[in-house]
């Protein structure tokens, strides 16, 4: 408990008040209140169509909210940029672009670059890093077409690691990777939570969630709930989210 | 007329000169631009925009009565963008798809712009007669104020372009994250659309309308068969471009004065042809010799695997056997033999063969990839 106690005191990393988004007038979000505290890995669970990709986008400022804001450590998020990275979800682009691993990788420093300045050394050396740190190095001059489903996720894992953020977002970075890149991936994960970053996922997989992260949402158009994964990780919490058949398709 | 002779009258003969250099500048600067619109799969963008562009030239036409190519091209550019930018809002604004948009918007204008073209004709001045070259271009109008014109759109283009490159980069291929990192994906976009419908617009005079988008597509299309990278992208198709007008312009010079529009059109799509065919990594041609040959190795395998199987059940892997129980099988064949005695793998004697170490233990792990790995 004291653990928990002393992330309560914690300051607060991400505030979303009285977010609603809609699609041609159908809510896909409504009314989230959400307070993400400083330094968790945190799991947004939820059944298919309930807006976890919504609610990080509208986060991010990718979707625009019809109502509501977000704040980044108490100011809003326009200001507080360079403190937040995204990991979108794989299959968002088309990996036949023509580019190279280690050139997507140096996507991650155009931000702190601003406009019109190109990427140097500097850059070059944060993204030769950031490939290592994913196991990726010996294929930063693959086409990216060329890489594997898993490499894909690890080059856009590393792309958000070179932006050197607080906040992490990602969108269903385990999505088609397999047992060892899941595994690579999510020490990479928990290496940044003893950075006291904060990580914030998409997550599809209910086993693993207490296995993995400590802070959890569940979401399904609503908020349910949110909090410590031990307090409040329990069948009361997952048949509000998925109903009351979402034991049938654990088991499975 | 030879070669020689051609060369020496594109520097001597002034209207000679300036279509090819308009057609080569125009195809340069298309194929640059281009690129952008094949990787953002927007390559019908370029067939609504050329077409919007027709009712422009009328209504300019019907406003000033003059026949001055500026100001119709002026125009051309307001109507262009107008249909660009109405696209644009329908696919934001509706259920509709982008490619329904493009087509509605299309044909819609083209429709008004034939109209207008039709009721020109019919009025009484005499001043109307060659609005319809915009439609399928006449290369032989350019004059030196057009080349000057397109060589300076390319240039701005072209300096635009370099400072943006990261920018243009990062959009093309990661819209939404751009977004996050804080660009105006917005202002980026809209540059390179309205540099898309300025070259377009300079090439209707020369290409004309039902054609221009080909000649945006066809570079692009080509070039990236040849390369990985964006920037070398660009170039190719810039020079596919340029020399798809160079020579497409010799051609119809040559021969009796064929239209010049269409024949760069054929052209460009010849090096598109010869592309998809002769790409070492994505042509045609390669990949069928890829698959020629993995089908090959695969027959080999499966005959040293039949190998495998007949050897292990003998102490002595030596152990030599008769060629003719091979026949059976498919795949078996005298070169195939031999190839396996190159590589070691198989002892020939008379009409007997045995596995030797090295081809048992290759048999063996001949499906195992976690060795081929490790090797």
């Amino acid at each position: 408990m004291s653990s928990d106690a002393k992330k309560m005191n914690h300051k607060i990393a991400v505030q979303v008040d009285d977010l609603t988004v809609a699609y041609n007038y159908k809510p896909v979000l409504w009314d989230i209140d959400l307070e993400i505290p400083e330094g968790v890995l945190m799991a947004i669970v939820g059944p298919n169509g309930a807006g976890k990709s919504t609610l990080i986008k509208s986060i991010l400022g990718i979707l625009n909210p019809i109502a509501g804001s977000v704040s980044i450590y108490g100011k809003p998020y326009d200001k507080q940029r360079a403190l937040v990275a995204y990991v979108p979800q794989k299959g968002s682009v088309d990996w036949d672009f023509p580019t190279t691993a280690l050139d997507v990788v140096m996507m991650g420093t155009y931000g702190s670059l601003g406009w019109i300045k190109r990427p140097g050394q500097k850059e070059k050396k944060a993204a030769l890093e950031a490939l290592e740190k994913v196991g990726m190095l010996p294929f930063k001059n693959r086409q990216i077409s060329q890489l594997s489903g898993g490499q894909q996720q690890r080059i856009f894992l590393a792309r958000a690691l070179v932006q050197n953020a607080a906040i992490y977002f990602m969108d269903e970075p385990f999505q088609g990777v397999d047992a060892t890149t899941e595994i690579a991936i999510i020490n990479i994960l928990k290496e940044l939570r003893k950075a006291n970053k904060t990580v914030v996922v998409v997550h599809h997989d209910l086993q693993t969630v207490p296995e993995y992260f400590d802070w959890v949402t569940f979401l399904n158009v609503k908020k349910i709930a949110t909090g410590p994964v031990k307090d409040i990780f329990n069948d009361d919490n997952l048949t509000k989210t998925y109903g009351i058949n979402y034991k049938v398709s654990i088991q499975e | 007329m030879d070669i020689t002779e051609y060369i020496r009258l594109v520097f001597s003969d002034y209207t000679l000169r300036t279509i090819t250099l308009g057609t080569a500048v125009l195809g340069a600067v298309t194929g640059m631009l281009g690129s952008f619109a094949v990787l953002r799969k927007q390559s019908l963008l370029g067939d609504a925009i050329s077409h919007a562009a027709l009712p422009g030239i009328a209504i300019a036409f019907l406003i000033t009565g003059t026949k001055d190519g500026n100001v119709l091209l002026l125009g051309a550019l307001v109507s262009g963008l107008i249909g660009t930018f109405w696209i644009r809002s329908i696919v934001k604004k509706t259920h509709l798809k982008s490619d329904t948009a493009l087509g509605l918007i299309l044909s819609l204008f083209f429709g008004l712009g034939m109209l207008l073209l039709t009721f020109i004709q019919k009025q009484p001045n005499a001043n109307q007669a060659g609005l319809d070259k915009y439609l399928f271009g006449q290369a032989a109008t350019l004059i030196e104020s057009d080349v000057w014109m397109m060589t300076w759109v390319t240039g701005i283009c072209l300096v635009v372009l370099l400072l943006f490159w990261k920018e243009f980069k990062i959009l093309l291929f990661d819209a939404d994250y751009t977004k996050t990192l804080g660009f105006n994906t917005k202002f980026i976009d809209i540059l390179i659309t309205t540099f898309i419908v300025v070259a377009i617009v300079l090439g209707l005079q020369t290409v004309g309308v039902v054609l221009m988008s080909a000649m945006l597509l066809a570079p692009a299309a080509g070039a990236r068969q040849w390369t990985n990278s964006l920037g070398y992208m660009v170039i190719i198709a810039s020079f596919f471009g340029a020399l798809s007008g160079v020579v497409g312009t010799a051609i119809s010079a040559s021969q009796n004065n064929l239209s010049t529009g269409p024949v760069i059109v054929i052209i460009a799509g010849i090096f598109v042809l010869i592309s998809f065919v002769f790409s070492p990594s994505r042509g045609l041609l390669f990949k069928q010799i890829r698959f020629i040959k993995n089908r090959r190795d695969l027959q080999l395998h499966k005959t040293l695997s039949f190998m495998y199987n007949i050897a292990k059940t003998h102490e002595d892997i030596a152990h030599p056997h008769a060629i003719k129980i091979l026949n059976n099988f498919q795949g078996y064949t005298r070169g195939t033999l031999q190839k396996l005695v190159k590589k070691n793998y198989v002892n020939l004697d008379g009409s007997l063969w045995s596995l030797t170490e090295e081809g048992y233990k290759t048999a063996s792990n001949l499906y195992n990839q976690q060795t081929k790995n490790d090797e």
